[in-house]
């Protein structure tokens, strides 16, 4: 008989630990455990992601709870040697208390970052193997999956979901009672449930996190949805840059129809279900459900016209249920928990967990997972730990490239679907990204609308030109050659091209613009009248000079102006001629005595 | 018409069919809501977002092109804000678009230009600078030139090629502002697969798409618009002309019946010929070898006098006439009229002689009337479409793009049996390819697992047909495992091709020359009714034996008595009473037997049999199978009179050569490949000394005696209407645009004729199963001629190339001959692409550049007919199918070499 192991050591598989080396940290741990005869003692799993990507590459050993943090190759030896055959921690890798400076002894749960974080959606993820079946199943996987299908009926899950107060987690929050219940009462032969994984915001990655992480999920929770809805065929539409998590999804599906929970009559009832993947070219407007669904089905993925909606007429013109990741990944937690319990968590109107990945001027970006409600400040100052270097707190934007930007005084909002849209944001994918005094607004505003205008599809006006416009309009602020009639234009173009366009892509990507105009108008005025940019951002409107008591006279900035402005010799501190300076801003990067100083 | 629902616009009731175009509605209501992207022959895109509308009940605002009308719908399309984002859209849509206007082909008939001038928006008053950027124009295509720069992204264009036309060749490149309309996603226009329909240009609202031929010759402003009937093939298209004075400036379709505003390429640029200064404008007389210029009044009386010496000397027998499938029913009529009652013979025939004679000698037989059972439009509602021996793509476009559409559009199963792997193939749930010449074999290979399967509609053989035991007991020797030894095809694909079709709702069969080309064609044809009648798939819509007609008129030349057995609607020469009643209409004495065919008249020439040959617009030089034959047979004749615009290789041996009008130039009907008579307009003046053909006709008959005195084709038609039953409601006060299809026999205007032939009962009464064996081809290839050659047409040409080879857009497509090889053969025989072969038969010899492609099967070579420098009917087998008279073009045996 094999030895049952005395220690699970798991390894975070996610993207980024991943990219951090944590598959050579894997190697590195089979070579020690061979070299020390123990391969038969320790387990080694690796795992969907833990969420402290800042901490990464990390690896959490049980029974004992210890939870390893910025790991390197080079550090295994030590750990093997002294933790896995003598018992003894290895003290100077394990992770710190934030506040008690004490050694995390007891496991993750004692940090902030853990401690405020309710797990439902992500609470396989960076536990279980998303690779072996069984793990998923020893965690109650497919359970809820065989409970309905043996028995609920129809009927019975539409109302339990309605119930729970579950809304869609793909940024629009529309109740997925209601949206399960139209394709269900849709008659047709056919129909189709699509999961959408293209997850596009730059900044979010919690769907890519979920299915690298706990890719059964999403399929049980796509097998209760087609159940429900009476789709007998389903499709996950992926984007081809995540191919970490197309990797596992399809090992998951492959084991699902393995195990028959995939496949022709399921738990030996009359439903028969089966998935296929799809791959994105990676245009953010595929995630926009109709155009994902002319991508899917090998049209160009431009956004159709709504009426009909795809409940009544979607993939192939037929009725589709279409969610995002997240929102299939809450199903089975409602089916085994019960709604009451789901409705137990959240606001009035915003019921569950929702997932957030954090990331900008925050000191523990990575991904998390609270219950709605939860206030931005909890959010960014004692799950996130606050804004790096002692820097002030500008800015909050939320939902993405065409979320909206939320000041201080707004952080105590509980954050739920409403609240955020009358912050002039949005819950979108939840992507939260904090900015510093650092960070100049308009500045902000304008690269966000880079972002959408190149990602508009082009199919309608405003969007295509709207964007365009709305972009130039901002360039030429941030340039200094605003004028104040300039911030009607931006507002009555903004309100035309949300009021107009398409598809949510052009209805929302005014928002950047219309909530830093609403929050940090002074900023627009500033560069408009007086040329300033406040953050020093704004290289037109910024004057480097030399300080001369810093300067070394090393001649470095001279060497890398490419206008060839500065002037010096040795000994004497250089000078930058101001007339010929195009403010790039390159002196200041190389200057390695940070002797060169901006004024706006 | 669907219910009608009451709706509320702007505070005002209207009523509407439910389910129809919100937009579209509000309009016909007189509300003018904006729009640039909705275009009524493709679904809505919404792209444009200049029709939004509020909808109570409804979030947002919402494009109207894009919602359907329900029941208490209250609409607001009117007010300040709705008005404001309006304003706001165009001049976004200007502040992108190149302001070329005073130089662009569309000004003043320009979508952008006209809500410029309704917004107030000038390239001076935007909020926003106008971008400077410019992309390059794609000027690649022989045809269109699209400007990316006026391009305002409404999909117009790209939904027709794909929705229309069924092409989908036309997409978006790139995204947001930079991007444009592309063939294959960037690719050149000029190396995609566009043929040159131009349905883009046409659906284009702005000048972003134009015709290229057409630039910088007229301002909008300057050109008038009239209406009439393509000159080509048998769709019969409805085309717009737009000219300037009396020349041809672009031509659009228009919505007839048969095309809905769709053209193919020749259509839309294919009028060039019209004002080529060759054009025949005074009569010749050829004396000494050479021709010279003759008053009509010196040629007229020539052929008079000698016609009448010739009849005079050798009697009635020694005079053949070809009648045009290019000209008028009226024309027709009065050209056999002339040969029958004023030179006294019914040696009458038409080129339709070596196209579809076999089509009226099998469907007669069978179903007692030789045409198109069903009508164009509905192909687009079959279920399954067997489509064989028609390479519709290029000989019918536009019936194409119904096919195509029935495909793409309702999930139609289609059937291609070929032995070309053509264009259709691609759209083909099965494609069959059999060897050239065994289509007996395949149809009753088809059959027999249709009868062993169970298929067969029983209740319609037993109530709707004959002869069923004796066909079947035929049918029955065909197993699918002989008919694979015979056709090549193999078996599997016979069972499968066979239960598609039977399993069809509604099944259509298409065929044109590949089934009737040949010396069995009429046992082909006969095949092809068996199929139809043993499945019930005749005498209901969507559904029917449908052969396609090549030339504009030749249903129609073929209706009015050309043709050496009937008098015009098919009224037998042979029936005594018939002869009889023609003999009082006409005041003549008739003759009572079957005249000479096509090839027959050619042999009695050549035999000395035949003195005198009158040909009307027809160019035998060409179009005639064993052109070293037909040449010494018009060499032995001792008057040859052609009728023609143009000098043609026919011409050369003439007589008397006489100039006559061209169709855009005539008033009179053609009658479609549907059966379907429209009426055409003379939309220019004809060149100054020519003649329309029945107006010359009767000029030498009233010269010879035979008094003919009809003063318009209306007149003619009235005279038709009187002596041919199958038109006799035909008047042309009543046609309009609708036209209608015969049979139409009474004035009643309600009376449009017959959409689809043989309801309930078939023109003879119960349809008639012939069994019918399989007969090897005439010619097969050998150790001599070792492979197998088979000819026909393309796209960019037709016919003899009279008038194509004088389209300078066309030439650019296709300008000369060649021969398609197989890349096995051309790597057998080490030819190269574009390499001169030398392709010969045992009746001839023609050099040809070599084109390398797997569309022909490995031993095979086809060679496009229209090219008289390298004529495919130098080479082809004049063995004729002993019923029809049908020459078997599609098959010869042939050796290639390299020249």
């Amino acid at each position: 008989m094999a030895t049952v192991p005395k220690l699970d050591v798991l390894i975070c598989g996610g993207a980024s630990c991943i990219s951090n080396h944590s598959h050579d940290i894997k190697d590195k741990i089979f070579e020690e455990l061979k070299k020390n005869g123990i391969e038969d003692e320790v387990r080694v799993i690796e795992t969907g992601c833990m969420g402290p990507c800042e901490l990464g590459p990390v690896m959490l050993v049980y029974p004992d709870k210890v939870f390893y943090q910025r790991l390197k190759p080079s550090d295994i030896e030590t750990i093997v040697s002294d933790h896995f055959v003598k018992g003894r921690p290895v003290e100077e890798k394990v992770l710190v208390s934030e506040t008690t400076r004490a050694i995390i002894e007891k496991g993750q749960q004692d940090t902030d970052f853990f401690k405020k974080q309710t797990k439902v959606v992500l609470s396989n993820c960076g536990r279980i193997d998303p690779e072996n079946i069984e793990e998923y199943i020893s965690e109650n996987g497919y359970a809820a999956l065989g409970s309905v299908l043996t028995s609920s009926t129809p009927d019975e899950v539409v109302e339990t979901i309605k119930k729970s107060g579950l809304r869609g987690r793909g940024g629009g929050g529309f109740p997925t009672g209601r949206k399960w219940e139209f394709v269900k009462n849709t008659t047709n032969d056919q129909k189709y449930v699509v999961c959408n994984a293209d997850e596009g915001d730059p900044g979010a990655f919690m769907d890519r996190s979920v299915l690298e992480g706990d890719p059964h999920c999403i399929i049980e929770g796509m097998s209760i949805a087609a159940y429900t809805v009476g789709a007998n065929k389903g499709y996950v539409y992926i984007r081809a840059e995540y191919p970490l998590a197309i990797k596992r999804l399809e090992h998951a599906i492959e084991e699902a129809r393995e195990y028959g929970f995939l496949g022709e009559n399921i738990f030996e009832t009359d439903f028969s279900f089966d998935l296929e993947i799809r791959i994105g070219a990676g245009a953010f407007v595929c995630g926009e459900e109709t155009a994902l669904i002319a991508s899917i089905e090998g049209e160009r993925g431009n956004p159709r016209p709504r009426p009909p909606f795809p409940a009544i007429s979607g993939l192939w013109g037929k009725p589709t249920l279409l969610n995002n990741v997240e929102t299939y990944a809450n199903i089975r937690h409602i089916i085994l928990k019960g709604w009451e319990w789901y409705a137990s968590i959240g606001t009035e109107t915003s019921k569950g967990t929702k997932v957030f990945a954090l990331s900008g001027k925050i000191k523990n970006t990575g991904l998390i997972e609270v219950p709605m409600g939860t206030t931005l400040r909890e959010l960014i100052f004692d799950i996130g730990g606050g804004v790096p270097d002692g820097k002030k707190f500008k800015a909050v934007q939320l939902g993405g490239p065409s979320g909206g930007c939320v000041p201080e005084e707004y952080l105590d909002t509980p954050i739920d679907y409403e609240t955020l849209i009358e912050l002039g944001a949005m819950m979108g994918s939840g992507g939260v990204i904090v900015m510093d005094e650092d960070t100049c607004m308009v500045n902000t505003a304008r690269f966000f609308l880079d972002f959408t205008k190149s990602e508009s599809c082009g199919k309608c006006v405003p969007c295509r030109v709207g964007l365009v416009q709305l972009h130039a309009l901002l360039d030429k602020i941030v340039k200094g050659n605003g004028e104040l009639e300039d911030l009607d234009k931006l507002e009555k173009l903004c309100y035309s091209v949300k009021k107009t366009s398409l598809c949510g892509l052009g209805q929302t990507a005014p928002n950047p613009v219309l909530s830093t105009l609403r929050y940090f108008k002074d900023e627009y005025l500033e560069h408009i009248q007086d040329h300033r940019c406040r953050a020093k951002v704004c290289t037109n409107l910024v004057t480097y000079t030399i300080v001369e008591d810093a300067c070394r006279s090393c001649g470095i900035c001279a060497k890398n102006c490419p206008v060839d402005c500065i002037s010096g010799e040795k000994g004497v501190p250089y000078v930058i001629n101001q007339d010929i300076c195009i403010s790039c801003g390159t002196c200041y990067d190389v200057c390695p005595f940070d002797a060169i100083t901006t004024e706006s | 018409m669907g219910k009608l629902v009451t709706i509320k616009i702007d505070g005002k009731e209207i009523k509407a069919e439910e389910g129809s175009n919100l937009l579209q509605t509000a309009r016909d209501a007189g509300f003018d809501i904006p729009g640039l992207c909705y275009y009524d022959k493709v679904s809505p895109s919404g792209a444009c977002r200049l029709c939004l509308v509020k909808i109570d009940g409804m979030r947002g605002l919402t494009a109207s092109c894009t919602v359907k009308v329900n029941e208490g719908m209250n609409i607001t399309a009117f007010d300040e804000e709705l008005e404001g984002h309006r304003k706001a859209i165009v001049e976004l849509l200007i502040s992108e678009h190149k302001l070329g206007c005073m130089t662009c082909e569309v000004d003043s008939g320009c979508g952008l230009e006209d809500l410029a001038y309704r917004y107030d928006v000038t390239v001076d008053n935007l909020p926003f600078p106008a971008r400077s950027e410019h992309l390059p124009v794609e000027a690649t295509s022989p045809v269109i030139l699209y400007d990316p720069n006026k391009c305002i992204l409404c999909e117009r264009c790209v939904k027709a090629c794909y929705e229309i036309q069924g092409k989908g060749i036309l997409s978006f490149a790139e995204r947001g502002i930079d991007t444009y309309v592309a063939t294959d996603l960037g690719g050149l226009w000029v190396d995609s697969n566009c043929d040159g329909c131009g349905e883009c240009i046409q659906a284009c609202p702005v000048g972003a798409l134009v015709e290229k031929p057409s630039i910088g010759k007229a301002r909008k402003w300057e050109i008038t618009k009239e209406e009439t009937i393509c000159p080509y093939c048998g769709v019969g298209c409805r085309i717009e002309v737009e000219k300037k004075g009396n020349e041809i400036i672009r031509i659009n379709g228009a919505d007839g019946p048969a095309n809905d505003g769709r053209l193919c390429v020749k259509g839309r640029f294919g009028y060039e010929y019209q004002m080529n200064d060759s054009r025949l404008t005074t009569p010749l007389i050829k004396e000494n070898g050479a021709f010279r210029e003759a008053s009509w009044d010196e040629a007229l009386d020539l052929i008079a006098d000698k016609f009448t010496g010739i009849k005079n000397k050798y009697g009635s027998g020694a005079f053949a006439g070809l009648a045009s499938a290019r000209c008028t029913n009226e024309d027709n009529y009065v050209f056999q009229k002339f040969m029958r009652a004023a030179l006294g013979t019914n040696n009458v025939d038409h080129c339709a002689r070596l196209c579809h004679a076999s089509t009226v000698a099998g469907l007669a037989r069978a179903f007692g009337s030789g045409a198109m059972t069903n009508s164009i439009k509905e192909f687009e509602h079959a279920d399954c479409i067997l489509v064989t021996g028609s390479n519709t793509t290029e000989t019918h476009p536009v019936i194409a793009t119904y096919i195509k559409n029935a495909v793409q559009k309702h999930g139609a199963k289609l059937i291609v049996v070929d032995p070309r792997r053509i264009d259709l193939v691609k759209y083909a749930t099965l494609w069959l390819r059999q060897q050239n010449g065994t289509d007996v074999a395949w149809l009753n290979g088809m059959m027999n697992v249709i009868i062993n399967e169970g298929l067969a509609d029983e209740e319609f053989i037993r109530s709707r047909t004959e002869g069923y035991e004796d066909f079947a007991a035929v049918v029955k020797e065909y197993t699918p495992e002989r008919v694979e030894e015979i056709s090549g095809i193999p078996k599997e694909q016979i069972i499968e091709a066979a239960r598609v079709y039977a399993q069809a709702e509604n099944g259509s069969i298409v065929f044109s020359m590949g089934i009737t080309q040949h010396i069995t064609g009429t046992d082909n044809v006969l095949s092809v009714a068996n199929l139809a009648m043993l499945t019930g798939n005749v005498g209901k819509l969507y559904s029917g034996v449908n052969p396609l007609r090549g030339q504009n008129n030749v249903q129609g030349a073929c209706d009015l008595g050309g043709l050496p057995n009937v008098y015009p609607g098919y009224q037998k020469v042979v029936d005594p009473d018939v002869k009889a009643k023609f003999e009082a209409k006409w005041n003549a004495k008739l003759d009572d037997k079957v005249g000479l065919s096509v090839t027959e008249m050619m042999d009695g020439a050549g035999e000395g049999t035949v003195k005198a040959l009158y040909i009307m617009g027809e160019n035998p030089m060409v179009s005639d199978p064993n052109l070293n034959h037909v040449e010494a047979s018009l060499k032995k004749l001792d008057f040859l009179v052609v009728q023609d615009i143009f000098m043609t290789e026919t011409t050369q041996f003439a007589d008397v050569v006489l100039p006559s009008f061209s169709s855009y130039e005539k008033s009179g009907t053609f009658t479609n490949t549907e059966r379907r008579i429209q009426l055409l307009n003379p939309v220019l003046d004809p060149p100054a000394g020519t003649r329309d053909d029945w107006q010359i006709l009767q000029d030498i008959s009233n010269r010879m005696g035979y008094k003919m005195n009809f003063t318009s084709a209306e007149e003619i038609m009235e005279e038709v209407a009187d002596v041919s039953p199958i038109y006799g409601g035909v008047h042309f006060k009543k046609l309009g645009v609708e036209g209608v299809q015969w049979p139409c026999k009474t004035d009643d205007e309600n009376d449009r004729g017959v959409l689809y032939l043989h309801k309930d009962t078939f023109s003879r009464g119960l349809g008639h199963f012939s069994p019918v064996d399989f007969i090897p081809p005439a010619e097969l290839p050998d150790k001599e001629y070792p492979y197998m050659l088979s000819t026909g047409r393309i796209l960019f040409h037709y016919h003899t190339g009279t008038m194509t080879r004088k389209v300078s857009a066309l030439n650019s497509f296709e300008s000369g001959p060649y021969a398609e090889i197989s890349p096995e053969l051309a790597e057998t025989l080490n030819i190269s692409e574009n390499d001169d072969i030398r392709i010969t038969s045992r009746r001839g010899s023609i050099v040809t550049a070599a084109r390398i492609t797997d569309k022909v099967a490995p031993l095979s070579v086809f060679v496009p007919f229209h090219f008289a420098e390298a004529a495919a009917n130098r080479l082809t087998n004049d063995a004729l199918d002993p019923i029809a008279k049908i020459p078997e073009l599609k098959v010869a045996a042939c050796s290639v070499e390299k020249a």
